[in-house]
């Protein structure tokens, strides 16, 4: 073991948050961040909006820049991969066989593509979307004309598409559901993605499950249950992740959908935090512990983890909050829609500026807001108050946002 | 570089050298100052970098667009001199420009 070394698995959103706030809150021993990915942290979102449309280079992409982590004291080593953790002897071993002593450990590994399992899945063509290396290879099939076909449509498959659109690419978006954002938005809000998707000459397939990828050196064709083929040059497959939880579970660490921790981001070893993409939390806006995919969440989550290891645990009280950009729609979501019984319109879905708020038993649990920025400022102030709210001021356009926070028993 | 001054709710000032194109959030978040998130990374979405820019210097940061109005509108706290740093870029006339940090963000 070493006396004051805290080491951070792991070097994307939370880890580079975590480092950097481990020094703004006093720690005074040595940091190392260890990421296996080339290039020092970097931010994710763009990936699959303005960095694969073009519109921002890799520079711009860094979440800090990389002198910063010197200058603070803090060793980076990237292109490391940490291979096992010794708790009994407070080390991590890398991938070269070389040991590192700890005293504080932060696991930031984060979360891996889910793969698809049908055949020609490894046929060259066949890309995921995760970091930034997954970018450069989708980059070298877009051709202007070309065909790409992406499967899934979640978030990331809509961004996609949009960015492929905008590159002067055929899109077609297999859905395996009913409807795109099945699992995240109310049904007018799929609606509205999809015909403003179509809008843009993006091909929306939905009930549409892939039984084959074929091809013969490269992808060609996909090949769907229901007997639907499409033409690709290019696949790009969106279908969700997987947390990189297996370090922990095998050190003896508690995991279930990630690693689980507590308010103030400790796993079952008080030496040991874990936070982002790999964890499962409480949160006060959920039923139950929750993992959460967002960057605003990790960094909350890094700077309440910190304290936690200096000496002050820290709960984690934030309100969950996302964000999508795909063509000029500029959606922003503010808490957490799960087990609504109520959904409510503001605006008109046709004038593509619209909210749905999501509501239980008469309480505001969240909000989806497109091209609403004003609404999506007011519904993080009302979901965090957790007052009652009256559906049909929400809906009526003739009450001012800022009126809406207006106190009710007033 | 242009050098940006960040002065904080309980008076502290930093200074930052901000190569010019990069925004005065970036320039925060850059340097550790406190007082600015920048949760979305300078998407304009999330309003965690909201600052006042010092009336000397507004004419030179430019208006805000409207959806950064817009959310301006809704934070607490907000006056006519608040801007979301994301959306202020950094340019040799700005050299020296000051901003004051609100106690929170949102
Ligand atoms: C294309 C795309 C678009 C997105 N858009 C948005 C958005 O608009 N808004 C939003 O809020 N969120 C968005 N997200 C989600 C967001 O990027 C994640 O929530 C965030 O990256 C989580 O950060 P993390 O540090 O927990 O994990 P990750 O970003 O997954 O990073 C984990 C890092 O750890 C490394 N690692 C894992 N195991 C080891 C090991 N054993 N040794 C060394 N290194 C290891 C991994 O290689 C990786 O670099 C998007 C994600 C993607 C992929
Ligand atoms: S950093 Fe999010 S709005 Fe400026």
């Amino acid at each position: 073991m070493h006396s004051d070394h805290a080491i951070i698995i792991g070097a994307s959103h939370a880890g580079a948050q975590l480092a950097t706030a481990l020094r703004q809150q006093g720690w005074g021993g040595a940091i190392t961040l260890i990421g296996d990915e080339p290039s020092p942290p970097y931010q994710r979102p763009p990936l699959s909006k303005e960095y694969l449309a073009g519109k921002r280079d890799a520079e711009h992409l860094l979440i800090r820049p990389a002198e910063l982590y010197a200058k603070h004291d803090i060793q980076l080593r990237t292109g490391c991969r940490v291979i096992a953790i010794d708790r009994a002897a407070r080390e991590v071993e890398l991938g070269s066989g070389e040991r590192l002593g700890y005293s504080k450990l932060g696991l930031c590994t984060g979360a891996r593509v889910r793969p698809i399992e049908v055949p020609g899945a490894g046929l060259e063509g066949v890309c995921y979307l995760r970091t930034r290396a997954d970018v450069e290879r989708i980059r070298q099939r877009v051709t202007p004309g070309g065909k790409a076909v992406i499967v899934g449509g979640g978030y990331i498959g809509l961004e996609t598409a949009a960015s492929l659109r905008q590159l002067g690419m055929q899109v077609w978006v297999l859905e395996m559901m009913g409807r795109v954002l099945a699992r995240v938005t109310a049904p007018p809000v799929s609606d509205f993605y999809r015909r403003y998707h179509e809008q843009q000459g993006v091909n929306l397939e939905l009930n549409c499950q892939v039984q084959a990828f074929e091809g013969g050196a490269r992808v060609e064709r996909v090949q769907c249950l229901d007997g639907r083929c499409f033409d690709a040059d290019l696949v790009v497959v969106g279908i969700g992740v997987i947390p990189n939880q297996e370090l922990a579970s095998e050190t003896g660490l508690e995991v279930a959908n990630g690693v689980v921790v507590d308010a103030c981001g400790q796993t079952s070893d008080p030496d040991i935090v874990a936070l982002g993409d790999c964890c499962q939390q409480p949160n006060p806006y959920a039923a139950a512990p929750i993992r959460l995919e967002s960057v605003p969440s990790a960094m909350e989550q890094a700077r309440c983890a910190a304290a936690t290891l200096c000496g002050h645990p820290t709960p984690n009280t934030s309100l969950p909050w996302f964000w999508s950009d795909q063509y000029d729609l500029k959606l922003q979501i503010a808490g957490l829609n799960s087990h609504y019984d109520q959904v409510v319109l503001r605006g008109d879905p046709d004038s593509a500026s619209f909210v749905a708020w999501y509501l239980k038993q008469g309480k505001l649990l969240a909000a989806d807001c497109i091209n609403r920025p004003k609404e999506f400022m007011v519904a993080k102030q009302l979901i965090g108050r957790g007052g009652e709210v009256d559906a049909e001021q929400l809906a009526d356009e003739q009450v001012a946002p800022k009126a809406l926070l207006a106190d009710p028993t007033q | 570089m242009p050098l940006v001054r960040y002065i904080t709710a309980e008076g502290n000032e930093y200074e930052a050298e901000v190569p010019v194109g990069n925004t005065i959030m970036q320039g925060a978040v850059d340097n550790m100052i406190d007082g600015i998130l920048g949760e979305c990374g300078g998407a304009g979405a999330c309003a965690t970098c909201h600052c006042f820019v010092d009336t000397d210097w507004s004419d030179k940061t430019g208006e805000a667009g409207d959806s950064e109005q817009e959310m301006l509108e809704a934070i607490p706290g907000a006056d006519e001199r608040s801007r979301l740093s994301c959306q202020i870029e950094v340019t040799a006339e700005l050299d020296g420009v000051v901003v004051h940090l609100p106690a929170a963000q949102f």
